[in-house]
């Protein structure tokens, strides 16, 4: 393969240096004594000691974690069986239905998911607020799990369960340790995405949080929409860390458990 | 299939329930649900007046705009992220670049949104710079230009990785016996490289455009409501006015358009996914 040329380098740093700019620049300023993200008077930590001062952030931002870790959970263990449905599904035309139910709410704009939830949750008495979010949130996490399953499912060859049952494995012991090991990196990208997705959701849980509930993308909306504040920033290069860390946790627990599987692909 | 089990057994009803409880709950309810609404009015009666409206020239003019600016973002987003993607392929650790470009999209949505609002600022580094140059400080904050110019720095990782993985399937020994066989760069390009890539294309034309037109975040918080897209329309009337009867007409539209796109950029090869996952 041919070498990159000069000019296509320097493009390459160029766009790396406008999509990290942004953050840099919030993280920098986290720093600022002089309270505006324009200039910069002297280095402090006050802004960090403000998050954490601020009981009303801490909730929310415990809140946001626990929405986060429970309807990835929630939505890993219901999209797993979904995935598994759709995979020992025996009528073609059926499968490919499902899997486009499956996908609407993937390309569907956050706004009218919200909407709908909204008025689903009015219809059926669900009070707005904690169970509102987390529904919502394993709601529209569930098909992007599926849709991390399902490949690994359609890639494990029929003939490794058709082995496990002739050699007398029960179907619990064929789910157990034939499938799941098999799907499990599967698994885990669909509870990363899941977690990010629940993370980063603004437009949903702004549409069905009620007054009592927030979590930390529509408090920051809120801080955002009256001006510049620089605990948002302080927030922001907390985030940064939390999101590296979790990236590359992921990417060595994908990398630990796609390692030997692959070799027994081969 | 040669799976055996979990056919016709006892056991299948069971573990799809969940499944089949969600897709009956949470995909199919709602949109029943915003179809039904958009036939009634702010008092609770049965009316096709919201489709009436929906044709006025208000509504029509607001759509087009919409689509205006969906089309803009995208364009600028593609034509950023297609060399990106290009250029990335053929870098010595791709996937760690392709890792590194897409941490950014990982970052909380609001908090780059919220970065704008500093750097756009009448203070901030953009216009301290311009000052510099000499051309003085403009008001850059609250234009369709910053509108655009976040949204597509929001989008570019969403299109770079479907195009990086179609880019990446392509089997370069194509690309040799296309210059073998005579071609310049530029015809390899146009009739092997961007043909073959078509389909990364579409996916990422797919997962901007119609996010684009249902923005109302970055409209309200970047835009200053200058830019009022279809989102912002279905916010403004199910939070703030309140007609939920209206924002499900526009929300009836926007699912339409939503599949039209999504007919158009349909690619052939099923395997390219909004994540990017190819398999």
């Amino acid at each position: 393969m041919e070498k990159l040329s000069k000019l296509p380098k320097i493009y390459l740093v160029v766009v790396f240096i406008i999509l990290y700019a942004p953050i840099f620049y919030l993280i920098f300023y986290s720093f600022n004594s002089g309270g505006n993200m324009s200039n910069f008077e002297s280095f402090t930590l006050e802004h960090y000691a403000a998050v954490f001062e601020d009981t009303r952030l801490i909730v929310i931002l415990i809140n946001t974690i626990v929405v986060a870790l429970l309807s990835a959970l929630i939505s890993t263990a219901i999209g797993v069986l979904g995935a598994l449905s759709i995979v020992f599904m025996r009528n073609k035309a059926m499968r490919n239905a499902v899997l486009s139910l499956n996908n609407i709410l993937i390309v569907s704009p956050d706004v009218i998911i919200g909407a709908s939830f909204l008025i689903l949750f009015t219809m059926i008495g669900v009070k707005l607020g904690f169970a509102s979010v987390l529904i919502s949130h394993i709601a529209f996490s569930i098909p992007i799990v599926v849709i991390m399953v399902l490949p690994k499912l359609q890639e494990m060859s029929p003939t490794l369960i058709d082995a496990a049952l002739d050699l007398g494995a029960s179907k619990r012991d064929v789910l157990t340790r034939v499938i799941i090991p098999f799907i499990k990196p599967g698994i885990l990208a669909g509870f990363f995405l899941a977690l990010t997705y629940s993370l980063d959701d603004f437009a949903v849980t702004f549409f069905v949080t009620g007054n009592g509930f927030s979590t930390l993308s529509v408090e920051i909306y809120s801080m955002a929409r009256a001006g510049i504040t620089l605990t948002i920033n302080a927030l922001s290069g907390l985030i940064f860390l939390v999101t590296v860390i979790l990236v590359l946790g992921y990417y060595t627990i994908s990398r630990k458990t796609k390692a030997p599987l692959s070799g027994v692909k081969k | 299939m040669g799976y055996r089990i979990m056919n016709n057994k006892p056991l299948r009803p069971l573990y799809t329930i969940p499944y089949t409880a969600w897709i009956l709950l949470f995909v199919i309810a709602p949109i029943a649900l915003i179809v039904y609404y958009s036939f009634f009015d702010l008092a609770g009666h049965f009316t096709l007046d919201n489709y009436i409206n929906f044709f006025s020239s208000v509504y029509l003019k607001l759509t087009i705009s919409s689509f205006w600016y969906a089309f803009l973002i995208t364009l600028f987003t593609l034509l950023f992220a297609y060399p990106t993607a290009y250029f990335l392929t053929k870098t010595k650790h791709k996937q760690l670049w392709l890792l590194l470009i897409i941490i950014p999209s990982w970052i909380n949505l609001l908090l780059k949104t919220y970065a704008f609002i500093g750097l756009f600022g009448l203070y901030g580094p953009i216009n301290a710079l311009l000052e510099t140059v000499g051309i003085g400080s403009q008001q850059i904050l609250f234009t369709d230009f910053s509108f655009v110019f976040v949204s597509v720095y929001i989008f570019i990782p969403f299109m770079i990785l479907p195009i990086f993985n179609s880019l990446d399937k392509l089997n370069p020994a194509l690309i040799d016996a296309s210059h073998d066989l005579g071609a310049n760069s530029w015809t390899t390009f146009r009739r092997v490289i961007w043909p073959l890539t078509l389909n990364g294309v579409k996916s990422g034309i797919q997962v901007v455009f119609i996010p684009a037109l249902s923005l109302f975040m970055i409209t309200r918080l970047i835009a200053g409501n200058k830019v009022i897209t279809l989102g912002t329309a279905i916010e403004q009337q199910f939070l703030v006015t309140q007609n939920w009867g209206m924002g499900s007409t526009i929300a009836v539209f926007l699912i339409l358009f939503m599949f039209i796109i999504m007919l158009i950029t349909s690619s052939n090869d099923r395997g390219t996914t909004i994540n990017g996952k190819t398999k």
